[in-house]
C-alpha cells in the first residue's frame, strides 16, 4: 500500500490530484468498512475510496490494472447474465492476467468440483433485457453527471 | 414469531458454490416452521466489485431486486449472504438518505419500466431474523441434541456489523455468541469476530489475503474453538478453501473446520449430518461432531486464593 488512507486524504486537500490517483491504496480496500465505521469525523472512506477508483479508471491513472480488470470481468458476467459466473471469472481473469498461475488454480478447481462447489455451466435470469436496460440507462445519467 | 413466509433473496454464491448454507438454511427453517419463499428473478447484487468502480449502475443493479421484490407483494426481504445483505440494505437505506441518489436510481429503473420507494421493503440478514423472529428462548425450547461440550468460535465477519449495523455493536457484536450458547455450545473469546476474510484479495493479491485469512484462523485457534462458524458464504470460502494454502505460506498447521450458523442450528435442532450439507466442506468437519457430549461439561470452579498469598488490601479503620 503507498500510502495510509490518513496520508491519502491530507494529499487530496493539498490538492495532489496526480499522486492520489496514481496511488494503489484504494486498489488495496477489501470494502470491510472497518475505517467508516472508526472515523471519528465520520467520513465515509469506504464509499471515498471507491470514488477515487472511479475516477483512477476515468483518467487511465492506476497502478494495479489487473485489479481493475478483476472486477471488470466479474461486472462483464453480471451484466449479460443477471447472475455471477464463478467458474468463467476465474478462467478467463487469469488466462488474461496471470497465466502462470492456471494450474494451481486448476488443482483448486478441481477440489471444489468434486464437492459440487463449481457449477461449469452460467445460470442466467429471465428479464437480461430488461436488466441492460436499466444498466444503459444509469451509465448515461452517470456519464451526463461525470462531465457537468 | 411474526410470520411463516418469508420473501428470500439467496444470491449467487448459495446457488452456486456453497450448497450447503442454502440446504441447511432451508432444513433449519422447515423443523422452525417458517418458510423461505425465494422471490423471482433476481439478480446478482454485484458484491463488492460493481460498487467499487462504476457506483450508479451498481445502485440500479441492486435496486432492480428490491423493486421486483415490492412488486411481487413483498414488505421484507430475508438474506443470508453478507455481501448480498450490505448491498440491498445500502441501496434502500442511501436511496432514502440521499433523495437526489433516489431520483437517478429511479430514472435508470424507468428503463426497465420499474421504480422503487425507498423504505418499502425491510432488508434483513437470516441470522438477525432467525435471532429476533424466533428468539433464543425458541431455540432453547425446539434443542433436541445440545451442543456439549462443543466450543464455537463466532465469526460475524464484517459486512452485516458495518456500517448500518442490525447487531449490537459494530466491532464486538454478541448476538450470535448468546445463540450459540442458547444451544448448549460453548462460544469463546474470539477477539478478531468482525475482521474481513479477505474479500477478493484471494484473486488480487494473495499473500495479502492469506495474511488476513491466518491471522482469523489463528486467533479463532487460540481462542481454543473446535470450529469458526460464520454467516457468510464468501469468509467460508476463504477460511475453508484457502486455509491449507495460507498454512503452507505460513508454515503453520491449523485444522479449524468452517460451519454456518445453520449447519450448528440445524444439529442442535436434531437434523443429520447429511441434511445440513456437511462433507462439503475442504477442511474436514467431522472430528466437531465426534466432540458433541451427552452431558453439560462441569462448571469450571474458581481458583482458590493460595494460602500463602498477601492479605486482601482493607480500608483503615
Amino acid at each position: 500500500m503507498d500510502h495510509t488512507p490518513r496520508a491519502l486524504f491530507a494529499m487530496i486537500n493539498a490538492g495532489m490530484e496526480d499522486e492520489v490517483l496514481g496511488s494503489n491504496t484504494p486498489w488495496y480496500c477489501v470494502s470491510c468498512y472497518a475505517c467508516t465505521t472508526r472515523c471519528p469525523q465520520q467520513i465515509p472512506i469506504t464509499d471515498l475510496m471507491y470514488t477515487l477508483k472511479e475516477m483512477a479508471i476515468r483518467a487511465g491513472r492506476y497502478d494495479h490494472p489487473h485489479v481493475a480488470k478483476f472486477s471488470e470481468t466479474f461486472i462483464g458476467f453480471v451484466e449479460q447474465r443477471g447472475r455471477s459466473f464463478e467458474a468463467g471469472l476465474a478462467t478467463r481473469y487469469h488466462l488474461f492476467h496471470h497465466p502462470q498461475q492456471m494450474v494451481k488454480l486448476g488443482l483448486m478447481g478441481v477440489g471444489m468440483l468434486r464437492r459440487n462447489r463449481l457449477p461449469l455451466r452460467p445460470k442466467s435470469i429471465r428479464g437480461t433485457d430488461q436488466l441492460q436496460a436499466i444498466l444503459a440507462e444509469a451509465k448515461v445519467i452517470a456519464a451526463k453527471e461525470a462531465e457537468a | 414469531m411474526t410470520a411463516t413466509h418469508y420473501p428470500y433473496y439467496p444470491g449467487c454464491s448459495l446457488q452456486h458454490h456453497t450448497h450447503a448454507y442454502q440446504q441447511s438454511a432451508e432444513a433449519v427453517a422447515r423443523v422452525l416452521g417458517f418458510d423461505l419463499v425465494e422471490m423471482d428473478d433476481w439478480n446478482c447484487c454485484g458484491a463488492t466489485e460493481y460498487f467499487s468502480v462504476n457506483r450508479l449502475p451498481a445502485y440500479a443493479l441492486v435496486a432492480r431486486n428490491l423493486a421486483l421484490a415490492a412488486e411481487q407483494g413483498a414488505t421484507e426481504l430475508v438474506v443470508p449472504c453478507s455481501a448480498c445483505f450490505l448491498n440491498l440494505h445500502k441501496t434502500d437505506k442511501n436511496m432514502g438518505r440521499y433523495p437526489k441518489l433516489g431520483e437517478r436510481v429511479n430514472r435508470a429503473l424507468a428503463a426497465g419500466k420499474l421504480h422503487y420507494e425507498p423504505g418499502t421493503v425491510k432488508v434483513r440478514h437470516l441470522l438477525e431474523m432467525v435471532i429476533t423472529d424466533i428468539g433464543n428462548d425458541r431455540l432453547k425450547e425446539r434443542t433436541r441434541r445440545p451442543l456439549y461440550g462443543l466450543k464455537l468460535a463466532p465469526y460475524y465477519g464484517c459486512l452485516v456489523a458495518r456500517p448500518d449495523s442490525v447487531f449490537d455493536s459494530t466491532e464486538q457484536p454478541t448476538a450470535m455468541d448468546k445463540m450459540l450458547e442458547a444451544l448448549g455450545a460453548q462460544a469463546t473469546s474470539f477477539a478478531l469476530k468482525t475482521f474481513c476474510c479477505g474479500g477478493h484479495m484471494t484473486q488480487i493479491s494473495e499473500d495479502t489475503a492469506f495474511g488476513m485469512i491466518h491471522r482469523i484462523v489463528r486467533n479463532a485457534a487460540q481462542s481454543g474453538a473446535d470450529a469458526i462458524v460464520t454467516i457468510c458464504p464468501m469468509c467460508q470460502l476463504n477460511l475453508d478453501v484457502y486455509q491449507d494454502a495460507a498454512n503452507r505460506y505460513f508454515e503453520t498447521d491449523y485444522h479449524v473446520p468452517v460451519l454456518y450458523f445453520t449447519q450448528v442450528l440445524g444439529l442442535a435442532l436434531g437434523l443429520t449430518p447429511k441434511e445440513l450439507g456437511f462433507g462439503q466442506e475442504f477442511v474436514d468437519a467431522r472430528p466437531v461432531l465426534d466432540k458433541i457430549q451427552d452431558v453439560p461439561p462441569p462448571r469450571a470452579t474458581p481458583a482458590r486464593r493460595p494460602k500463602n498469598a498477601l492479605p486482601m488490601p482493607t480500608m483503615p479503620e
